[in-house]
């Protein structure tokens, strides 16, 4: 099987008034038609990979990398032209933070019939029944009412959902799903899972998910990295990160309470311990 | 003495009922969570409390003290709440110092500089993000920072709605301790909305299952741990999570 | 000057002053590293200078009359030429920016505040504040700018205050859409929730919270729109009703110069050259402000 991204040596680094900061250094993975996932504390640079893959990382930042190649393309190649063809319809992402990235002042139905839009022309009524039936499908029961409302006026979780079912609907190759069910609860997040992998299984769709909810990486991907700093620290199995050797991730996975919980405090990561070994 | 109680509380945006006779009692000095579906009004029932959603029939007292139906200035001293999302709850263009002075000022409270000061050390952080800005801080130190605002007032009641559910298990460990840590100095009392069950049985003593607008179950946390919950959905939300956690040698 | 560097970009100031004073010294920094900006900011530097050392600057008197020296080329005595009446039109443009100065600033102090406020009341309130105050704004802003003044001129008189009143009525619509569309965005967030939640008042929230996160924009807005206020006051003055003679007033330099655009031409292209000069200037300016303080560029995350 041939690779469906390619990543090799992947910088992202942003200009400072005291010189450059490099906060993703020299990322490199492949990704067939799978489900990866990448975990890591905050600012490790998670979301930083997953936006330059899409060439999103915003102005003063530069992205360069040996290679970066979808489907055979070399996304460093492309013009912003080109990738605006590329992203929504062969890429698409779900951004971290749904309430930032949704339109504050159009409906969620607007919102996802215009991420339907711009890949095809559809009759109106077609539109309409696209629209819920993607709004069902990430179970929010009752759509019609749901499609009408503004961003502010959904749950923090149903938020995350619209947000999924607008980059689901054009049927992407490749999904990056930064964070996308850090508001949900496990039962819903079970089920809007299901849906994405329905793509994966069904359609072949390629899949970054990432997360700082261990659990659910481990549970629903088949491969993980782990980022520190901008680096990748270790690279495993999904089934395997329960016995992970290294230090960080032993750290991450002690911080969670669990729910037989009965320690006084929970343990927070010692950085300075082994940052500079 | 109870510090909140709700007595068949529906609330409704416009034309459409949100909850349907939510009955809680919650205790002064108590940890109290509520969990359940997404979309199921756990955040409205919090907002409801706050003002912020003034639409409601049924009672709300707050420590003995019935509700008005808007946000008044007397009781923002009583309960202040810290919402989910730390990017979207402060202020981008204020400097930390400005956002924690702030109520101080509403209130025309003096000695501004300490407070700050004060409670910045409580929630543990440095002197030295005093006056920078909000997107100086990563997202766990403005978690701390939206909790720090909650506590300048100095209310004996907290509204937490998902306080960690945007930031990563080690951040959410330390917000975790420190709000467990705060309760024991000052006596709080909490009112908690989360999805994560374990962080229920790490930070609360009680808690109520929510779904589609009704309270099916109000339970100790024993239970919780013990896994004995009554109501079906608890149940399946209970052995949602089991399935999940991760079997860590 | 090392230290004072440090101390400015320090990423954990010790005061509210060191704060304040960083932020802005990074904006001018980041002002300084676009040239068309630069450039810009001196010729409004330029302006300002002009306009306030004008008695200085100028080689004569603006209104002095001398009628033997009638339409003189540009020469070293008159670095301009000299117009039908003979005054040194150098020292007419050197006074000329004084007026147009005070009308820029005088149409920004009036028109941009009440823009500002009446969007984000209506943003902020909603329902029938809104509409009320949207439907007023449309009205206004459904007529063309130039007309809009000529018509307020007409009404009120020919004359500078007026001239300036005029042109604040038209302009300020547009400042109250922005305004009001910006409110929209933040007004459902969670940190106006939560300083709603502390008890503050309504005028509290929108003076503290909301008005200051408009006014990047609106400094952008305003600054772009400086050339066509001068263009609107020196239309208004060419066909009379703006400034009256013998104010040197460049619009109407320019209109009474075109009798003679033909054979003198000096006479009508010396303003005209510094009303292009001056709007470029407010254009350049305003173009690197909206590089630098649009929070999309950078500013979030
Ligand atoms: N515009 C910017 N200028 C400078 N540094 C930036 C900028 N944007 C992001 N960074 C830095 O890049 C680093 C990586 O950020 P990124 O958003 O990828 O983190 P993350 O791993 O997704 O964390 P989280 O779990 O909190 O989302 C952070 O340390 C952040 O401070
Ligand atoms: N301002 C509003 N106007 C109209 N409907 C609203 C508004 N705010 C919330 N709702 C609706 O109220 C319902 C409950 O929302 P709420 O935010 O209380 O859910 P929640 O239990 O907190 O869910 P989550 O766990 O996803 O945050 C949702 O169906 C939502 O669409
Ligand atoms: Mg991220
Ligand atoms: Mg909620």
């Amino acid at each position: 099987m041939s690779a469906l991204l390619d990543v090799k040596n992947l910088r992202v680094s942003f200009p400072t008034p005291r010189g450059p900061v490099e906060v993703v250094r020299g990322v490199s993975f492949t990704l067939g038609r799978e489900r990866l996932g990448i975990v890591g504390e905050s600012g490790s640079g998670k979301s930083m990979t997953g936006r330059s893959i899409l060439k999103l990382v915003r102005a003063p930042g530069k992205v360069t990398a040996d290679r970066l190649s979808f489907d055979g393309i070399e996304l460093t190649a492309q013009s912003e032209r080109q990738m605006r063809a590329i992203r929504g319809a062969r890429i698409s992402m779900v951004m971290q933070d749904p309430k930032f990235s949704l339109n504050p002042v159009m409906t969620i139905g607007e919102q996802i019939a215009e991420a339907l839009l711009t890949h095809q022309t559809l009759p109106r009524s077609e539109i309409r029944a696209r629209v819920f039936a993607m709004l069902e499908s990430v179970r929010i029961n009752d759509p019609e009412r749901v499609a009408k409302l503004y961003p502010h006026e959904v749950s923090g979780g149903m938020g995350q959902r619209v947000m999924i079912a607008m980059m689901l609907i054009p049927e992407p190759d490749l999904l990056i799903a930064d964070e996308p069910t850090s508001a949900l609860d496990v039962s819903v997040q079970a089920q809007v899972l299901d849906i994405i992998n329905e793509q994966i299984v069904g359609k072949g769709m390629g899949l970054i998910l990432i997360s700082h909810d261990l659990n659910l990486v481990a549970s629903y991907c088949d491969r993980i990295l782990v980022m520190y700093r901008g680096e990748v620290v270790e690279a495993c199995k999904a089934s395997e990160l329960g016995q992970t050797k290294h230090p960080y991730t032993r750290g991450l996975l002690a911080a969670m309470p669990r729910i037989d919980e009965n320690r006084d405090e929970l343990p927070v990561l010692d950085r300075s311990a082994w940052a500079t070994a | 003495m109870t510090a909140i109680s709700l007595k068949n509380l529906d609330i409704s945006y416009g034309h459409t009922q949100i909850t349907h006779g939510v009955t809680l009692d919650i205790a002064a000095g108590a940890s109290f969570a509520l969990v359940g579906e997404s979309g199921s009004g756990k955040s409205t029932v919090l907002k409801a409390i706050a003002g912020l959603a003034p639409q409601w029939k049924g009672d709300i007292a707050v420590n003995g003290k019935p509700r008005s139906h808007g946000i008044d200035r007397g009781f923002s001293k009583m309960c202040q709440m810290v919402f989910q999302d730390p990017y979207g709850s402060l202020h981008p263009r204020k400097t930390i110092d400005t956002t924690l002075s702030e109520p101080l000022d509403i209130h025309g409270i003096g000695n501004q500089g300490k407070r700050v000061e004060e409670t910045m050390a409580a929630v543990g952080l440095d002197r030295r993000f005093r006056f920078r800005f909000p997107h100086q801080l990563s997202g766990g130190q403005r978690q701390r920072v939206a909790i720090a605002r909650a506590l300048m007032l100095e209310p004996r009641i907290l509204l937490l709605d998902e306080p960690t559910s945007a930031l990563d298990v080690s951040v959410q460990a330390e917000i975790l301790n420190l709000l467990k840590r705060l309760r024991r100095e000052q006596g709080l009392t909490y009112l908690m909305v989360t999805h994560n069950l374990p962080v229920v049985s790490f930070l609360c003593d009680r808690l109520a299952v929510m779904r589609g607008g009704r309270i099916v179950e109000v339970a100790d946390v024993a239970q919780l741990k013990a896994g004995t919950l009554v109501d079906p959905y608890s149940r399946e939300l209970l052995a949602a999570n089991k399935g999940h956690a991760l079997e860590s040698a | 000057m090392a230290n004072v560097t440090d101390w400015l970009l320090d990423d954990s100031p010790a005061s509210r002053m060191q704060a304040r004073l960083g932020r802005t010294y990074r904006i001018v920094l980041a002002l300084a590293k676009n040239p068309l900006a630069v450039v810009g900011a001196i010729i409004v530097a330029l302006l300002i200078v002009t306009a306030l050392a004008a008695p200085l600057i100028a080689t004569a008197d603006p209104i002095a009359q001398n009628l033997s020296q009638r339409l003189l080329p540009p020469s070293a005595d008159h670095w301009m030429g000299t117009d039908e009446l003979g005054r040194d039109i150098w020292s007419r443009v050197v006074f000329g920016s004084r007026i147009t100065l005070t009308i820029v600033l005088l149409v920004a102090v009036i028109a941009a505040p009440v823009g500002l406020v009446v969007g984000a009341v209506a943003g902020y309130f909603g329902g029938w504040t809104d509409r009320i105050l949207m439907g007023i704004t449309d009205i206004f802003l459904s007529m063309p700018k130039l007309i809009l003044a000529l018509a307020f001129v007409a009404a009120l008189g020919p004359g500078i205050q007026n001239a300036i009143i005029a042109i604040a009525i038209a302009a300020w619509p547009s400042y109250a859409r922005i305004a009001r569309a910006e409110t929209l965005t933040f007004r459902n967030s969670e940190f106006i929730a939560a300083v709603q939640l502390q008890g503050a008042s309504a005028t509290r929230v929108i003076g503290r919270h909301i008005l200051p996160l408009c006014t990047s924009s609106m400094i952008i807005r305003v600054t772009l729109d400086m050339a066509g206020i001068i263009l609107t006051a020196a239309g208004l003055g060419f066909i009379g009703l703006g400034a009256q003679p013998p104010l040197p007033e460049w619009g109407a330099m320019i209109s009474r110069g075109r009798t003679f655009i033909v054979d003198q031409w000096w006479v009508a292209t010396m303003p005209g050259f510094a009303i292009i000069l001056v709007s470029l200037g407010f254009c350049f300016l305003g173009d690197g402000l909206r590089d630098v303080l649009d929070p999309k560029q950078g500013e979030k995350q």
